[in-house]
């Protein structure tokens, strides 16, 4: 007996496996930029974040009776990696372990699974793991690029000391290996009434290390080169659209060159803003997220602009110094909403065309 | 929003008329250089009673009764319909349901011709050789009776496009040559071997619905098609506002709506047709069927067939006759095992999967494919859950949102999924094509417009029987009255000295009448009153 | 106490300002005869049958109106129109305990046909035509398959067949994949069904 099926009888050979994988190969370059800064640090971190993502996963789909082969759709893999980038460098292995639980139960298991979750797993599981231990979370290690690392991140026993035990083990104190991120330094400054120009010299701030990576952040989010190559191929492969992280990071950009230009001393530069922070990671890899993100075009625009507003807000006027996170799982709440109300226009619904004919 | 977008990047010179989505799936056009030869008489032949859009016919003839080529042996009923012919002389031999090339398997009346190997033509219809100068009217009632319909695969009577609507005037008639379909190369043949006819079918519509300007379309994987109709209209006279386009190779650039859209610039409106924005689009397939009808007297008898496939030891273009048995076209063209194949009805992308090849060739059979079972099978089956991705809604020409479609339809929310406009989908396919997740999207179209419909005909036969319902209770309660009044006047003429004690008597008797009837008459009463 | 007096006042003129525009909605909105049983019977077959222990629609949904019965007692209603009652009533919904046969048509034997008119009278939607002393036939078209012409014939020459499956009216089943039971599946179970 023949199983009923429709037209059509072909099919264009894409599958969800292949479409994760080119994401995770995206994130390859500022992967290798994280191994640069902090060397088996970063390393740790990701193969960490990876396998508890992977091993939850896997104890999920057995509680749900699922079938095991799910785990061959990279989606887990893909949340662990981009977890693990969003991360400071000195957070402990259980803290890494909880958010990759966190990321893979709260953020997508809980709604049912790949395709139900309303807010992006990877920025769920960080903003959880930021509010519930926030001095960890704001801590940043300073990187190897700098004149003098106070540690040797390119040694593998010194990096598992610091990651299983904590910087005590070592007799190190935070203050000494640890710096302010310029977002942080910017922020912090203006509280106490030093504008932003002044604040960013006496950092030693260079526009150019921001474009390279060679600031310190989060491990994943400093590089704008690297992410901005990791961005193009995925534009090249199609994995995802320009509309969104073109709309987000020209909102940024417009916003920033307007109010500095009314108020540089409060109002940091486009370019300051678009190096900085997580903003080049949430544009092309974060609030790309197809399960989270609209599916009609002219909606991706709306939530880009949105996303932008908020995240420029945030950092300007809000408490926490970086806020790209934040806007783009705000975002997440009104997804269904743009998508319903920013439907493309439907060919035969031309309204110029006379109702008498 | 978008509209004005794309309409003010379309007047800057930005982009051209293309169509918005669409897919590039791979071509095959393997049968493309195979000439067409004549595909043998089969000794039996299955004319279905409906191989059109629109009414079944109702045959003519009986069992046993001798037919020859070309004559009319089933009727059409109503007005959207066109007779059956007889594809060659024969007798006939059965009348009964027989399977037709349709996804459910079901069957339907067919009449069964023996061929007797004469191959004698009824002819019976006069050639118009001066078709310029005679009168569009009876142009139309030919092609209607030679049982003209869209060969391109949409079966619509031809007959009911060909009109002269003051209201609506053609202004460009196109003729479909695109053929975006993979596989299939039946329009690309013929127009590489029988140009000429088909430029006098499109001059007798031109003259018909007296169209100012024509376009032949066609897609530019054809150069070779191209350059044959170019040659065969530079050798005509006359023809000098018709041109020939090359459009980008996409699927579905074929379809009509994305056709004129993408050489006009107009969308035609929803629910209404080419007409209304002044285009006729008409298959090549057709337009020569048209010219044979007209100029030679030839009901529609035969048609191109292209057979390919990738399980297809022979692959070729035939002239089959209508009612070909497929098992023996396939035969001929050395597939006769069918364990290990699947057979499609037309193209991949909106051809009919069919169980057995035993059916009859009909008038939307512009293609046989025969595929691998290893690589057909299960595609679909697969199904997961949709990540969103958007690649759908990217490839639909419809600007739909597939996506959301889907699951309203999965979830029986068919007045949302209507409202989303669910019945402008074409059904194409592209939006399952790129689907990463294998989601069956058309298949979940169909099914929720199938509810639809569905319901849409329980409720209006249930608003039928309402009313029927009512009606009658009306009647029954109009002639117990007219009965009561019609009592009660006899009783007061002809009362009799004890009367008050009969008048008690009749009037308990029409009340216990009245109680019988119960609730209804009383619930009806309420809903006159309330009426009132 | 000058405080609980204030608060006594003031909520109780509010409570009075909204019974007056209650009140006064009441008169100004008033809808004549009873909307919701026509909506009812909008959703009903129109079988006419009287399965469900009515003699026919309109009282069935007068009794749903007057919440005197359950809403799963339409049998050739089935589970579609239950759902949909229930959801209209705001009720759970609940089984319905008779299992809807297929679509059926009565047909009558003409050969065995006495012309006794008793079952054109009982017929609910007058789909037998004929008359006394002449042969009955059922019009297929408007038959509803209630099946209440089969007990009046004295005869017992009314069958009840199954109604053909027409080409035109056939429809795509949903695709055979698990996760297309999984829209039903959530569909029943917001429903507080099953």
């Amino acid at each position: 007996m023949l199983v009923m099926l429709s037209s059509p009888h072909a099919h264009g050979g894409d599958s969800v496996r292949m479409m994760m994988l080119t994401v995770v190969l995206a994130l390859m370059p500022a992967a290798a930029v994280s191994v640069y800064l902090f060397g088996w640090l970063a390393v740790l971190l990701i193969l960490v974040c990876m396998f508890s993502c992977l091993a939850t996963e896997a104890v999920c789909l057995k509680l749900m009776g699922k079938s095991l082969t799910t785990l061959l759709d990279n989606s887990a893999a893909l949340t662990g990696l981009l977890l693990a980038l969003t991360l400071p460098a000195l957070v402990p292995w259980w803290m890494a372990v909880v958010g990759s639980v966190f990321a893979i139960v709260l953020g997508k298991q809980v709604y049912g699974g790949l395709g139900y979750n309303i807010f992006n797993p990877a920025l769920s599981a960080r903003v959880i793991l930021l509010i519930s231990f926030p001095l960890q979370m704001t801590t940043w290690l300073t990187p190897m690029s700098a004149a003098v690392p106070p540690v040797n991140l390119y040694d593998l026993s010194t990096c598992l000391t610091l990651f299983f035990a904590g910087p005590d083990a070592l007799k190190l104190g935070l203050d000494a290996i640890t710096m302010a991120s310029p977002l942080g330094h910017v922020k912090t400054e203006w509280t106490q009434g030093v504008p932003v120009a002044q604040a960013l010299s006496n950092y030693h701030y260079s526009y150019l290390n921001a474009f390279l990576g060679l600031e310190t952040g989060s491990i994943g989010e400093t590089s704008v080169l690297a992410l901005l190559l990791g961005g193009i191929f995925l534009l090249a492969r199609h994995s995802i659209t320009w509309h969104i992280p073109f709309s987000y990071l020209t909102t940024v950009g417009v916003l920033a060159a307007l109010f500095s230009s009314i108020d540089p001393n409060h109002f940091a530069s486009p370019m300051f803003h678009l190096f900085a922070g997580g903003l080049m990671l949430c544009a092309f890899f974060m609030a790309t997220d197809p399960v989270s993100s609209p599916v009609t075009p002219v909606g991706q625009i709306v939530f880009g602009i949105g996303c932008g507003v908020l995240t420029w807000s945030i950092r300007s006027f809000g408490g926490y110094p970086e806020g790209a996170m934040f806007s783009v799982l705000l975002m997440n709440c009104a997804v269904p909403l743009i998508d319903h109300y920013f439907r493309p226009h439907v060919y035969g619904y031309d309204s110029r065309v006379d109702d008498d004919v | 929003m978008p509209a004005m977008l794309r309409n003010l990047a379309q007047r800057l010179g930005m982009m051209a008329h293309g169509f918005t989505g669409g897919i590039h799936p791979e071509n095959h056009k393997v049968s493309a250089t195979l000439s067409s030869e004549p595909c043998p008489l089969s000794p039996v032949h299955i004319l279905p009673m409906k191989m059109h859009i629109g009414e079944p016919c109702s045959p003519l003839v009986a069992v046993g009764d001798h037919v020859l080529r070309g004559q009319k042996i089933a009727k059409s009923e109503g007005y959207v319909s066109v007779p059956v012919h007889a594809p060659t002389s024969g007798r006939v031999v059965r009348i009964e349901q027989y399977a037709i090339p349709h996804p459910s398997g079901m069957g339907i009346p067919s009449i069964f011709i023996e061929s007797d190997g004469d191959d004698v033509s009824d002819d019976s219809l006069e050639p118009i050789d001066d078709w310029r100068n005679t009168d569009p009217a009876l142009l139309r009632e030919r092609a209607r009776k030679c049982g003209l319909a869209g060969l391109g695969g949409a079966v619509f009577p031809t007959f009911i496009k060909l009109v002269q609507d003051s209201r609506f005037p053609i202004e460009m008639v196109v003729l479909n040559g695109i053929e975006c379909e993979p596989w299939l190369t039946t329009d690309h043949r013929l127009m590489l071997e029988y140009a000429d006819e088909i430029l006098s079918g499109l001059a007798i519509t031109m003259h018909m619905v007296h169209a100012g300007a024509a376009i032949i379309a066609i897609e530019d994987n054809k150069p070779d098609a191209a350059t044959a109709m170019r040659q065969a209209l530079s050798e005509r006279e006359g023809m000098d506002d018709v041109r020939v386009v090359l459009l980008p190779t996409r699927y579905p650039q074929g379809s009509e709506k994305q056709l004129i859209y993408a050489l006009t610039g107009r969308e035609v409106p929803a629910g209404k047709l080419p007409m209304h924005v002044g285009v006729l689009c008409l298959n090549v397939g057709t337009a020569r069927a048209l010219y044979q009808a007209v100029a030679l007297g030839q009901p529609l008898t035969e048609r191109m067939v292209c057979i390919s496939g990738d399980a297809m030891p022979r692959p070729g273009n035939l002239r089959v006759r209508i009612g070909t048995p497929m098992r023996y076209v396939f035969a001929h063209q050395g597939l006769e095992d069918f364990e290990s194949v699947r057979i499609l009805h037309g193209g991949p992308m909106m051809g009919e999967l069919l169980p057995h090849p035993d059916v009859p060739v009909v008038k939307s059979t512009n293609g046989m494919l025969a595929m691998r079972k290893a690589s057909f099978v299960g595609v679909h089956t697969q199904e997961q859950a949709c990540i969103r991705c958007g690649h759908c809604g990217e490839a639909c020409p419809a600007s739909l949102v597939p996506n959301l479609l889907a699951d309203q339809c999965r979830s029986d929310q068919f007045d949302k999924a209507e409202s989303y406009h669910l019945f402008d989908c074409i059904e194409c396919g592209a939006c399952s094509y790129v689907c990463p997740s294998n989601i069956p999207l058309v298949h979940y179209f169909r099914y929720g417009k199938g509810q639809i419909a569905q319901q849409r005909r329980e409720k209006s036969f249930a608003e039928a029987s309402r009313m029927r319902s009512v009606a009658r209770d009306m009647r029954i309660e109009q002639e117990k009255q007219t009965r009561a009044a019609r009592r009660s006047s006899v009783r007061k003429t002809h009362a009799p000295k004890d009367a008050p004690k009969a008048e008690a008597g009749a009037e308990v008797k029409a009340i216990s009448q009245a109680g019988e009837s119960g609730a209804a008459t009383v619930a009806d009463k309420t809903e006159q009153e309330n009426k009132d | 106490m000058t405080g609980l007096l204030y608060a006594l006042s003031s909520l109780g003129a509010f409570a009075l300002l909204a019974g007056i525009v209650l009140a006064i909605a009441q008169k100004a909105f008033h809808v004549d005869g009873d909307p919701m049983v026509d909506k009812i019977d909008a959703l009903l077959p129109q079988t006419q049958c009287g399965q469900c222990g009515y003699p026919g629609c309109k009282p069935y949904a007068t009794a749903i109106a007057a919440a005197e019965v359950e809403v799963n007692q339409c049998v050739p209603g089935g589970e579609r129109t239950m759902l949909v009652l229930a959801d209209l009533m705001g009720v759970k919904p609940k089984a319905v305990e008779q299992e809807a046969t297929a679509p059926m048509l009565a047909f009558v034997r003409e050969d065995e046909c006495i012309g006794c008119t008793l079952c054109i009278k009982a017929c609910p939607v007058d789909a037998i035509i004929g008359a006394p002393k002449q042969y009955h036939t059922v019009l297929a078209d408007h038959c509803t398959g209630c099946e209440l012409c089969v007990e009046p014939c004295p005869v017992d020459c009314i069958d009840m067949l199954v109604k053909p499956e027409l080409i035109e009216h056939w429809a795509w089943p949903l695709p055979m994949t698990r996760r297309s039971k999984l829209g039903h599946a959530r569909r029943d179970h917001h429903a507080g069904y099953a």
